[in-house]
């Protein structure tokens, strides 16, 4: 299976080890990611401003290009580039009258028929590969590592773009028993982080991350497991440094290590809080010299 | 220039006044021959040194259009004014103290990220370089890909004056190529060598033979002089040749770029 893939800025310039191990994994699975050429920034945040064309043009663009390459379906793995591009597909769909307005604005040179469509890494892994495929996949299975799936906002809401039931997701939990690992579930999964707080008001951001962690310890959890880069960076960067501190890992990552796969690809030493103890210490990786 | 009578005279506006200028002309020959003496907006007039950006409409469209007046011929019915300079500040940095890093752009020029993709930049170009795309590539850290798709800006600044988020474009791309440059492509041997020799004053009695020289004895050397053949016999050596195309340099990715081994 092949699909065209768009990476999204964040993944590029500071997730590097979801892309590497996403593509380490997918292709494992007989998934070819084929990156789209010269694409560009999703536009970030979907702009609730309807008429505020210019900044839907972003999006839009994404998908005229991506018919200009050939393609009708292309997958993400950012939740942010995810939730912004299948709004604006469904703003293009339910007001083409904006995208002729947007072409005229632009000399004619952007024009989409809102003929594409957007899927996020998880559900191309959920609906097309299927768990079943995936756990006979697995080779080292998790066994006894016990995760707490965090998914914040973008995978879920608002409902017309979520890949899953925003009250009581399941996609990380069946992937993460998929791959043979215990899954702590509890009410703050699907609880915002706080996002860009993190710019300006921080403390929102600590508190959120750390009655999180503080509901996935209780429950017997020792590592987050999630998607969006951007709650990976508040996990990561906003617990207070001690031995309590849960590791976070990106779902792929831990396909990865369930694969079998080459543990240099899955980017296992670019996080803050360390991963490799824990993955040790379940005996996962092996101490030295795995890391290729 | 010889203008002679039956050329056709067109209509212009020129920063607010009408002209009749022969057709045919350049922008800047036809604000010259409409007696204005350039003194800041006129450079190479080659179409190289991007010094002399020009903002016009045509009568038949409401979009404003951009041009260096030096390459682009006037047209009935046009209003153009000239423009000079585009300010340009960036934070001033040190590229020997540089650590590229998947950022680095981003963080010299925080502004792209305020790059919505409505591609004026790419529109506006003389160049006809995809700048959107440029800056885009600098937001993704992929400085390669920027530093080729910005290959051939000759800094007129047109780009950064019509641009919505304020992006100062092309000193973006200057510094990719300067990271592309210095970090990424390897360091020719041919140079160090070169380098070396000059070092070790190899050259030195022949460049004292030549402050020597008067004009007609440099005029003979010159006349005489020999291009040092290929490798494969045949053709001499071309700095220009080969870059001088009217196909954008991108699509002749495989000469200019230098693939690392690894």
């Amino acid at each position: 299976m092949q699909i065209a893939y768009y990476p999204g800025c964040t993944i590029k310039a500071s997730a590097s080890q979801h892309e590497g191990a996403a593509l380490a994994v997918l292709r494992a699975l007989g998934v070819e990611l084929r990156e789209m050429e010269e694409w560009n920034c999703c536009g970030v945040v979907h702009s609730l401003t309807s008429d505020n064309l210019i900044r839907h043009m972003a999006p839009v663009r994404v998908f005229a290009r991506l018919r200009e390459q050939g393609a009708n379906e292309v997958a993400t793995l950012c939740d942010m580039c995810f939730n912004t591009l299948a709004r604006a597909n469904i703003h293009a769909r339910q007001q083409p009258e904006q995208i002729v307005a947007m072409s005229v604005t632009s000399g004619g040179e952007l024009s989409y028929d809102g003929g594409a469509s957007v899927q996020h890494m998880l559900q191309i892994l959920r609906d097309r590969v299927g768990f079943a495929k995936i756990r006979a996949r697995v080779r080292r299975p998790l066994r006894g590592l016990r995760v707490y799936p965090y998914y914040g906002c973008k995978l879920l809401r608002p409902s017309e773009v979520g890949i899953d039931d925003p009250e009581t997701p399941a996609v990380l939990r069946d992937l993460m028993q998929a791959l043979g690992a215990t899954v702590v579930e509890g009410s703050l999964q699907t609880q915002c982080c706080g996002a860009y707080h993190v710019v300006d008001h921080d403390e929102i951001v600590a508190e959120r991350v750390a009655a999180t962690t503080a509901q996935a310890s209780v429950g017997g959890a020792e590592a987050i497991v999630l998607s969006c880069p951007l709650c990976h960076y508040n996990f990561d960067t906003l617990q207070p440094a001690s031995d309590t501190a849960l590791p976070v890992f990106y779902y792929t990552q831990l396909m990865g290590i369930a694969f079998g796969l080459e543990p240099g690809q899955l980017g296992l030493e670019e996080q803050q809080i360390a991963l490799l103890p824990l993955l040790q210490q379940h005996n996962l990786i092996h101490a030295k010299g795995d890391l290729g | 220039m010889t203008v002679t009578e039956n050329v056709p005279l067109i209509s212009m506006q020129l920063m607010g006044k009408d002209y009749s200028v022969p057709s045919g002309l350049t922008i800047m020959a036809a604000i010259e021959y409409a007696g204005y003496k350039l003194v800041r907006g006129a450079g190479c007039r080659g179409g190289f040194c991007g010094a002399c950006p020009t903002l016009y409409r045509r009568d038949d469209s409401h979009r404003i259009f951009t041009a260096l007046a030096c390459q682009t011929l006037v047209e009935d019915g046009m209003c153009l004014v000239q423009m000079p300079f585009v300010p340009l500040m960036t934070k001033p940095y040190e590229l020997q103290t540089i650590v590229p890093r998947p950022n680095t752009l981003l963080q010299h020029f925080p502004e792209i990220a305020g790059c919505v993709a409505c591609n004026t930049c790419t529109r506006a170009c003389p160049q006809g370089l995809q700048v959107m795309d440029y800056i885009q590539a600098a937001l993704r850290g992929d400085t390669k890909r920027a530093a080729m798709l910005s290959f051939d800006c000759i800094s007129c600044g047109i780009c950064s004056s019509r641009c919505p988020a304020d992006i100062k474009h092309y000193a973006v791309g200057l510094l990719a190529r300067r990271i592309y440059g210095k970090f990424v492509i390897p360091a020719a041997p041919d140079l160090s060598e070169r380098v070396a020799e000059l070092e070790a004053g190899d050259y030195q009695d022949v460049l004292n033979e030549l402050v020597g020289m008067s004009a007609a004895e440099l005029r003979v050397r010159y006349e005489q002089r020999s291009f040092e053949a290929v490798a494969d016999g045949g053709e001499t050596h071309s700095a220009t040749k080969r870059y001088n195309s009217p196909v954008d340099p991108v699509d002749f990715q495989d000469e200019i770029e230098i693939e690392i081994e690894r």
